[in-house]
This record gives C-alpha cells, structure tokens and sequence, in this order.
C-alpha cells in the first residue's frame, strides 16, 4: 500500500509544471470581464486571486479550466498551448464551489469517477480512491452518499476526486465560501498542507482576503478584469500598490495629508511613503489601524492626535478602537489587554508608526 | 385530458432559478441546432391540427372559399350560447367556493391547527387518485336522488367542480402560503391588537394573492375544459354542447370555431398566469 | 369546519359509494364478493387490455418525445419567451384538451374532411386515438418533467468534463442514472392520465366503447333503469385500484427525485 508521501513523489513527476496566462480578455456583450490579463504560476506554486464579485477571477479559473473560451489571448500549461484545447482533454483537476459531487455515488465511486472515465480497472480504481481519501482524511465515508456527509467532507471529497486523477494544475473555485466559518478555517489549512505535499501547481479563486492572505505563495488581488496588485501576502498587505488594494485588504484609515518631498505630513506627523515619486501637494493618505497606537490622555491636551474614544470593538484577541478627532474619526487596532483600560469617552493621545503609507489622489473635504 | 398532475402547473409559475453560465462556443451552437430543430419539429406537430381547425372554422359553404359564418355562428347557434353562457357562471361559482371555503380554511390550518395539515393534504390530493370518471359512478345516485325530488340546475354541478379543482387549487394556494412567513405576520398583527378574522382577511390573504390567482386561473380553465361529469349527469356545459352538436351534424363549422375560441382564451389566461409568476419570483 | 363537511360529502361519500357498491350484493343485503369477478370476465378484461395497451403505447412514446422537448425547453433562457409559450401551450393542450383536440384533428387528418390528408386509419385503434393521446401526453411530459430537468446542477456537467469525461460519458454514467427516477416516475403519471381520459375517446367515437371509462359511461347510462348497477361500481373499483398502485410507484419515485435534484 503506497503512503500519501510516494504517491505525492509519483504525483510531483508529473506536477509542478509552469502556467502562464497572457493577453486574456473576454467579454460578455457589453461587459468586459477581462481586460488582458497576464500572469504566470511556478511550479508547485499557489496562487490566490483575490477580489470583489465580478471582478474576473472566477472568469480567469474557468477560462483555465476549459469551461469557456477566450476571446483573446493565450493559455501556456508545461510549455504546451492549450488555449484551443477542450476542457475534457486538459490535464486539470477542479473543485466547485458547491453542488458538485454527484448525488447518486457513494463517496468512493464520487472519487473514482475521474479514474473510471479513463478506463482503469476496478480493483485499481478502488485502491486510488481509498489512497486519496486518506489523504483527506475521509477514508471511513467511503461508503457514504453525498447528502449524509457535511458541507465541509463534501468539499474535501471533491478535493480528493479532483486529485485522484493526478491532474497537472488544481483549479479551486471559492472552495471554502459555502462552509460554516470554523470549518472554512480548518479547511483551508488542510488544503494547503496537501497542495503542498503534493506539489501541485494550483489557482485559487476567494473573495475572502483572510483566507487568501494565508495560504497563498502568491496573491493577485483583481479589479474590474484586471490584476492591481501581484505578489507575496505580506507585500499586499503592507505595500498595496493601489488605493483598492489598500482598501480591499485589511481596514483603513483616511487621513488628510500634505506630501513634501519623501515623506507625508499627516496631523503633524512626518510618514514615509511608498511611492517616492508622489508629487507634492494635498492627497488622502491610508493608514492602517494596526500603525495606530493609543494612550491616555490625562493632560487634557488638545493637539491634532488627540480625542475622544467613541467606540471599543471587542474582536477576541485584538480590539478596534475608534477615536473621535473633532474632524474626523480614527480607527486603532490593539491587543484587548491594552485596550482594558479605556472606555467610552476617555480622552487618548495618538501615535502613528512610522510605516510607509500609500496616498492616493487629492483629500476629500470631511472624511469620515 | 390529464387529470392528475397540479404539480406540472408549477412548472409555469416558478420561475426557474437555474443560473446560466456561458459554455464553449461549440457546444453552444451544437445546443442552438439541436434545439431550433426541436422546436420547429414539435411547434409543426402542435400548431398543424389547430391551424386546421381553424382553416375548417373560416371554411365557407364552398370548398376553399372564405367565411366567418361559423364564427358568428357561436352566438346565434341554438343552445350553444346558453352553454358558454353556464360554463362561465359555474367558473365563477366554483372560484367562489375555493376563496370562500378553502383559502381560509387552509390558511387557519396553518395558522392554529397545523396537526391537521397532512391529513388535509391527503384528502385535497385525493381526487388525483380518483379519476373524473369513477368519481361520477359516485356522484350519480346522489344527484340522481336529489333530483327525484327537486330539479337541479347545471349551476349545481359547481359542487363537484370545486372537488376535481382541489388538487390544483390546493397547490397553488400552499406554495403561497410556504412564500410568506404566516407565523411572524400573525403574531405581529396580533400583538399589534388584531382578531383573527383581522389576521386572515387583512394580512396574511393580501400577501398570498399572487397564489389565490393562480388558484382561480387554474380552477377556471378546469371548469372551462370540464366534460365527463357534465356528460354523465346530463347536464349541459360547453363541452358537452359541443359534443351534441357533433353527433348530430359531424362537421359544423361552429364546433371548430368554438373549439379554437375556447382553446384561444385558455392559453391567453395561462400565458396571463405566467406572468404574474414571474413578478412573485422576483419578490 | 364546513371545508370538511363539504369535502366529506362531494369526495368520501361518492368515493365510498363506489367501493361500496362494487362489493355489495345487487339483491341489495349483506356483502358478496360476486360482483367482483366480474372483473375477471372476459369482456371487462379485454376493456382493460385496451385501456392498458393504449395507455401503455401513449405513455412511453409520450414520454420519450416529451423529454426531448422538456430538455430544450429546459436549456434555453429561464425568462425567454419560448420557454413561457411553450410552457403556456404545453398547459392549455395538457389540461383542455378532450373534446377540442379530438375536433382538431378530425379537421386535419379526418378521413372525408381533413385539411392536410385523408387518414383511412383515423378511425383505428388504437392509432387514431393514439396519435390523439399522443399529442396532449406530450405537453404534460414537458410539465412534470421539466422541474427535474432544471434541478439537474451545472457543476456536475463541468466537473465530469474537468474529469475528462465526454458529453457521451456524462450521459451514460451521469445524467442517465439522476434522471432515471423522474423519467420513469412521469411515464407513470402518463400512464394514469391515459387510463382514466374520457372525454377525448369519447368525442372521438362515441359508437364503440374500446376503454374502461367508456364502458363505465355505458354502463351508467344505462343504468337509467338500473339495469347492472354494479358493473360501473366494480369497473370503477377496478380504475382506482391500478391508478392508486400507479400513484404510489410515481410518489416512491418522486421522492428519490426530490432528494437529488432539489
């Protein structure tokens, strides 16, 4: 009986091949759904496209997939072009949102379908499924129907079905986004840890930026049919490259500034930016909450850092604060053992970490 | 005449939620041969006769020459409008007997006695079982001995009517029921100071009235297209009219014409239907 | 309630006066189940022979086509007007047929008058009634076929092409076996609604009785002067026994439907 450990070494013989996306646009009537989009997956990498609805992610997954064709563009796959292939002949693997096991097979035969498609013997088959549905854990639902297993063993069944094949790219469309939010977490770490042991190359489609956050090597986050930003969670998140990503990812504040030369002068305080070459002037400028950090006030002092808590977000281990400025209104993320001491009403001094900050455009007149 | 299936009604008034997504462009226009064919095919075989008839019902007394004679026929014809005249005074009284008994018993059931309610559904769906045709060797003696003593008017044959309606109206009116939340709208009424007659006939009834339409809609065109019990307890409707009139002269132009108004007027009301349908799936 | 007394008296008390009567003694006491071999004597069987040959014939070819067409209907726009005109005219010719669809024909294909030919065999059975039958079984295959139909997922079509299966595999190993149940449980519904049809045979020709509920209808009026009182009941009898057998198989089907395709 082969462990899940060889089977992942047979499986990275024919895995970790290269994808590249280029030029892809597609349009639905007047829509445009995407507006030439390029990107490249390493072997053995994943990538997460994160984003809004409609912003194309799920159109570049099935456009991958074979589901629908492109209008333009090309579809590399291991250094073959597959953009005209049908998605039957593509060597692919794919896990649906929801819905997607077949309800009159029991688990295993759910599994094996794939295999039995291909004309693998019965015994085999069998043996395959069984393999894969150790590898997710599942190999007593075996006998099961899809109704009497939950939401999550569903998914990770069809996680099993579409690696039993030993595809060459997993295709996961909003896998987690039906499931209860525990089981959405667990989930999602199973998964990466097979992908991982697997070393499969694989595309990620979420609009849930935690989920996208943590498991990916890379993330895309999309807009309108276009890829803003790409690369490594942690630049997302502390680099976003535009306002939308800034925005989309993570809170933010904003906050009146004025830049001058390198840094931006925000409420007295001088911040590095991220973009060096922002011409000067008045813009808006995010900061996170996570940057803000609160003490109490007791001197009764009136600087531009200085108000009136509003509000005390209880989240488990951290807390939201928000601060009432006079003109505006601050959000401070902290550690809940921090945020103890103050109340509603409490008078606090601010203080903003010196990380570089994004700006965008000119400051609206009150900002909220 | 298919007598046992309200749920195909359904088909027409839920709009289907089945989300399209787009698919590979040449399995796409496989999909579009295949079903223009399809349609052409079929919308030949159905519309074919009924061109027919129509064709027979402008025919004029000479082969292939054209006239309405047997469309104004309809009125002037003996006995035939009287016919019509009491087919749509039964739809009336058979609507009026699903709102007046059966919209608020069903709705009280649902409200305060909901233990009867598969018992109620059983006896509703009943009739399925039971076709038109046994259902008259049942009822026969009872109109029989009714009219030993008192003459009975075809307006009478609403009572049976309601009952083969039954089924479909019960449906409807249940699917209408299942879309609001009776529970919540009650208790807020009540607690609001309504009475329960209050309940019924201002909250819950004006919510429900897409499907008590549907109800009427469906139980008219039953009451419409109704012929075996007619027949059998001789009495005469629309149908059984235009059945006599057919064994007597085999090919009057007026059967033709009255067959394709009566047809016409059915598919206007469920079209009508329809209609209505979509608007609730949006709500 | 007077919802039940209503009930009680237009549906039970026939109901019961038919079962009744069917095992009831013509003399007019006790019990005796004489009356219920008559059943099994040779007419009445050949009455049922024929009710179930035509409805046998009417149901299957019915159903076949009536798929074909629900699929179409099914894979088109869900808002489209096709869709709603069919469904619409699926219902009128379903449900209202009878008398009027057997006046159209006869217009069409009747022997001495028919528009589009002189069919001899119109008068056949169980041809000319078939082909009649036929086309009111049609829309209702649509009707109660078409919910299953649109309760079939996308994403098991898209998963068994992603798992490289051809439109021929999916049919054969997916679609077939999902629609299964709902297929055969609507030829069952056919087949109901071909035993208990009355009016269409009935205008079609009146002369001979060839089906059950026709020979019901003769025995009733004849009746008049109570001639065999119980035949009808027992015919009768014999009607709601194989539709409530029937019914129960299309309700047992119905339920595996429901639990897939919901």
């Amino acid at each position: 009986m082969t462990s899940p450990v060889t089977e992942a070494h047979s499986a990275q013989s024919r895995a970790g091949v290269e994808v590249r996306l280029q030029g892809l646009r597609r349009q639905y009537g007047q829509v445009v759904a995407l507006d030439g989009l390029d990107l490249t997956i390493g072997p053995g990498e994943l990538v997460a496209l994160l984003g809004p609805s409609g912003c194309g992610k799920t159109t570049t997954l099935r456009l991958l997939a074979g589901l629908e064709d492109a209008d333009n563009g090309t579809i590399t796959v291991g250094g073959k072009d597959i953009t005209h292939q049908s998605a039957s002949k593509r060597d692919m693997g794919m896990v649906f949102q929801a819905y997607s096991l077949f309800p009159h097979m029991t688990v295993r035969e759910n599994v094996a379908f794939g295999l039995r498609l291909r004309r693998i013997s019965r015994a085999e088959r069998d043996r395959r499924a069984l393999e894969m549905l150790e590898l997710v854990g599942l190999s007593t639902q075996a006998g099961r129907y899809a109704h009497q297993i939950s939401g999550g063993q569903q998914q990770r069944v069809a996680l099993a079905r579409a690696l039993a094949i030993q595809p060459q790219v997993l295709l996961l469309d909003e896998p987690l986004s039906a499931l209860d939010a525990k089981v959405r977490a667990q989930l999602r770490d199973q998964i990466r840890r097979i992908q991982l042991e697997v070393g499969i190359t694989t595309l990620f489609v979420t609009h849930d930026q935690e989920e996208a956050l943590a498991i990916a090597d890379r993330v895309g986050v999309m807009q309108d049919g276009r890829i803003e930003q790409l690369g490594p969670p942690t630049a997302i998140y502390s680099r976003p490259a535009t306002a939308f990503v800034a925005e989309f990812v993570g809170l933010t504040n904003r906050l009146v500034g004025t830049v001058s030369g390198s840094s931006v002068t925000v409420r007295g305080r001088d911040l590095p930016l991220v973009d060096l070459s922002t011409p000067p002037g008045p813009v808006t400028a995010l900061v996170r909450p996570e940057a803000v950090t609160l003490a109490s006030d007791s001197s009764g002092g009136s600087g531009p850092l200085t108000g009136t808590v509003i509000a005390i977000t209880f989240l488990g281990a951290t807390s939201r604060v928000t601060v009432d400025l006079g003109d505006t209104t601050i959000l401070a993320q902290l550690a809940t053992s921090d945020a103890t001491a103050l109340s509603a009403g409490s008078r606090v001094t601010l203080t903003i970490r010196p990380d570089p900050v994004l700006v965008s455009g000119a400051p609206a007149v009150t900002e909220e | 005449m298919a007598a046992v299936a309200p749920q195909a009604f359904e088909a027409l008034t839920q709009p289907a939620t089945v989300p399209r997504r787009s698919m590979r462009a040449g399995r796409r226009r496989r999909l579009n041969i295949f079903r223009y064919l399809v349609f052409t095919l079929f919308g030949l075989f159905f519309l074919l006769p009924l061109a027919a008839m129509v064709r027979f019902s402008l025919e004029g007394t000479k082969a292939g020459s054209w006239s309405v004679a047997a469309w104004t026929q309809i009125v002037s014809y003996p006995n035939l409008l009287g016919a019509i005249e009491i087919t749509l005074e039964l739809a009336v009284l058979t609507c009026a007997v699903i709102g007046v008994l059966v919209v608020p018993t069903l709705i009280w059931i649902r409200l305060r006695v909901r233990w009867i309610s598969r018992a109620v559904e059983f006896l509703c769906l009943l009739p399925l079982t039971i076709p038109a045709i046994v259902l008259v060797v049942g009822l026969a003696p009872i109109y029989n001995r009714i009219r030993a003593h008192i003459s009975l008017s075809a307006l009478q044959l609403f009572w049976a009517y309601a009952i083969l309606a039954l089924p479909y109206a019960y449906r409807a009116l249940i699917a209408g029921l299942d879309a609001i939340d009776t529970k919540t709208l009650s208790e807020a009424a009540r607690s609001l100071g309504a009475g329960w007659f209050t309940v019924i006939w201002r909250v819950v009834v004006p919510n429900m009235w897409p499907a008590i339409l549907n109800a009427m809609i469906l139980t008219s065109a039953l009451v419409l297209g109704e012929f075996t019990v007619a027949l059998l307890l001789l009495y005469t409707n629309l149908q059984t009219s235009l059945y006599y009139i057919s064994r007597e002269t085999a090919n009057a132009g007026v059967l033709f014409s009255t067959s394709a108004a009566a047809l016409l007027f059915a598919f206007v009301l469920l079209m009508i239907l329809s209609l209505a349908g979509r608007r609730r799936g949006h709500r | 309630m007077p919802f039940f007394a209503y009930v009680g008296l237009f549906l039970l008390l026939p109901t019961g006066i038919v079962l009744w009567g069917a095992i009831r003694d013509p003399a007019g006491h006790g019990f005796k189940l004489s009356s219920l071999k008559l059943l099994g004597g040779s007419t009445v069987r050949g009455f049922f022979i024929s009710s179930v040959e035509l409805a046998a014939i009417t149901s299957i070819v019915g159903a076949l086509l009536g798929a074909v067409l629900a699929y179409a209907v099914a894979s088109g726009n869900p808002q489209g007007t096709i869709r709603r005109v069919y469904l619409s005219g699926s219902g009128v010719l379903a449900q209202f047929g009878g008398v009027t669809l057997a006046f159209a024909f006869l217009a069409a294909i009747g022997p001495t008058s028919g528009y589009l030919m002189h069919a001899g065999w119109f008068y056949d059975f169980p041809q000319g009634i078939g082909l009649i039958y036929i086309y009111f079984q049609i829309p209702l295959m649509v009707l109660v076929f078409l919910p299953a139909i649109d309760g079939m997922k996308i994403q098991w079509r898209e998963a068994t092409e992603n798992l490289g299966g051809s439109t021929l595999q999916f049919w054969r190993y997916v679609g077939g076996p999902l629609l299964a149940p709902a297929f055969l449980g609507c030829t069952l519904l056919l087949f109901a609604n071909a035993l208990s049809a009355y009016a269409t045979i009935q205008a079609w020709d009146n002369q001979i009785a060839y089906v059950v509920p026709q020979q019901i209808s003769t025995a009733i009026t004849s009746e008049v002067g109570l001639a065999s009182p119980n035949e009808a009941q027992v015919l009768a009898l014999g009607m709601v026994v194989m539709v409530a057998i029937i019914m129960t198989g299309y309700a047992l089907l119905q339920r595996r439907t429901a639990r897939w395709l919901r």
